[in-house]
């Protein structure tokens, strides 16, 4: 399970998250929405101790991310795959090096290594692409990539960032099926954070919002979906006096 | 380590051959009549050797090296590569920092011995073709005050060079900020910072070892 505690952080002046507290439990797709720029990805950078918090912090399985000697970081980030906003895959470095490059540090032997390359590339329906380079790929087949990389580790956790966002609505829908069946298949939890409401509806077991810092309301989809609070509301219908909203030029709620 | 070296070597060479060709002439110009011609040698070996070569490639090296390798890790870091690293339990140190600084600190006295002796070969040849002296003249000169610490001076120094310019391509790449148009001014202020370091280390080795 993934705890986050009473999470602060800001970068200078700028409090992102004020009192972020969230549990992501086994076996379930755990969503969070909001505005872009609300703090997302920061959230999501400190379960895999990317960012250290001001004050509160994660637990995964128990232990607090930020205490983590360098051994403890090396195997908690060994069981959490983590997809990129835009896949960052490697320039440098083919399909397969990019898949392989996490099991090599695991130390998977050579041949087991080929053998799960091809699996998760099977898996995100990429079969044959293991020599090509980034570059030659779309933007959609890149974060298929950074899925199939994120897969191959058979990871307990897989932390997705806007998994949909910048795609055209099929390349979405195929990004969501994929994120289904890592979670069938493969019995992954998963925490995906991302604006696109169509996505959090299809793949989310739970959604929650974050809002100014914390969250605002968690809850299963369906109750998500009949929510009375005035600013979930706006936020899934897309209503313009949200985008108001989220720039701070409006600070009542309208409800 | 190729990229560093094999790749860098057309410009040192290029550097290489005018300078040998400008202190020949200079030289000569300078000594007129007062002083004996194969003076010239002594003049173009010991700044070939100890300042002009290693100095102007490490400068132009800096350009190239260190643009490159700011650029390319600046990238990395914008792309979110440096933290996909991390997550799969890479240390972006090790993995990227370290073999960079390797080859350049090995690959730069390479370099700059091949282009010293480019020079050489060029402060000798305009010499003999435009100054009238023979090659047994220019030869005395050359071995007239020389040292061997003429040799490893320029070489130590270049080493240092290429350690200092990866270094601080290094930092600035991996602190990299603001998409495309940050890394391109992590990449000039790399060269900039990275050409400064190389004229205060050239100072700090007159002053430590000359
Ligand atoms: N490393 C950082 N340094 C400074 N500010 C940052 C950093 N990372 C994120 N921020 C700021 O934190 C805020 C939240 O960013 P982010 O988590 O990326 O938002 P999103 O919800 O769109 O993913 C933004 O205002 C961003 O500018
Ligand atoms: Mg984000």
């Amino acid at each position: 399970m993934i705890l986050f505690r009473d999470l602060n952080k800001s970068f200078g002046p700028k409090d992102v998250l004020t009192g972020f507290s969230l549990e992501v439990p086994d076996g379930e797709t755990t969503v969070v929405i909001g505005y872009s720029g609300t703090g997302k990805s920061v959230a999501l950078k400190h379960v895999v101790g990317l960012l250290q918090p001001d004050s509160g912090g994660v637990e995964v399985d128990g232990n607090v991310v930020h205490d983590l000697d360098r051994d403890g970081l090396v195997a908690l980030r060994s069981m959490i795959g983590f997809v990129f906003q835009f896949a960052a895959l490697f320039d440098s470095m083919t399909v397969r090096e990019n898949i392989s490059l996490g099991l090599k540090r695991q130390e998977v032997p050579e041949r087991e290594i080929e053998l799960r390359v091809q699996e998760s590339l099977a898996l995100v329906d990429m079969e044959g692409t293991e020599d090509r380079y980034p570059i030659e790929l779309s933007g959609g087949m890149r974060k298929r990539v950074g899925i199939a990389r994120a897969i191959a580790l058979k990871p307990k956790y897989i932390l997705y960032d806007e998994p949909t966002s910048g795609l055209d609505p099929v390349t979405a829908a195929v990004i969501n099926q994929l994120m289904v069946r890592a979670r069938e298949k493969l019995g992954v939890t998963g925490l995906v954070v991302t604006h696109d409401m169509n996505s959090a509806f299809t793949v989310g077991d739970r959604i929650a919002m974050l809002y100014r810092g914390s969250i605002r309301q968690v809850g299963s989809v369906e109750q998500i979906q009949r929510t009375h609070d005035p600013v979930v509301r706006q936020f899934i219908e897309g209503r313009p006096e949200a985008a108001a909203d989220a720039e701070g030029l409006v600070t009542q709620v309208v409800s | 380590m190729r990229r560093i070296g094999v790749q860098s070597l057309p410009i040192a060479l290029f550097i290489a051959v005018f300078t040998g060709i400008v202190l020949a002439l200079l030289s000569s110009y300078t000594l007129t009549g007062a002083v004996p011609l194969y003076f010239v040698g002594t003049l173009v070996g010991k700044a070939v050797m100890i300042e002009l070569v290693p100095v102007m490639t490490g400068l132009a090296l800096s350009g190239r090296v260190g643009a490159n390798i700011a650029a390319e890790l600046g990238t990395m870091r914008v792309t979110e590569q440096v933290e996909a690293l991390e997550t799969l339990a890479y240390d972006p140190h090790s993995y990227l920092v370290v073999p960079r600084i390797i080859a350049a600190t090995l690959m730069f006295p390479v370099v700059v011995a091949l282009a010293e002796v480019t020079g050489l070969l060029s402060g000798w040849i305009t010499a003999i073709n435009l100054l009238d002296m023979s090659t047994v003249e220019f030869v005395k000169g050359l071995r007239l005050f020389y040292e061997f610490k003429d040799i490893w001076f320029g070489l130590v120094k270049s080493m240092s060079f290429g350690l200092a310019i990866a270094l601080i391509g290094c930092m600035k790449g991996l602190s990299a900020s603001g998409g495309a148009e940050g890394v391109g001014r992590t990449a000039m202020e790399a060269v900039v910072l990275g050409a400064q370091m190389i004229l205060v280390l050239d100072a700090f080795w007159a002053v430590a070892l000359l």
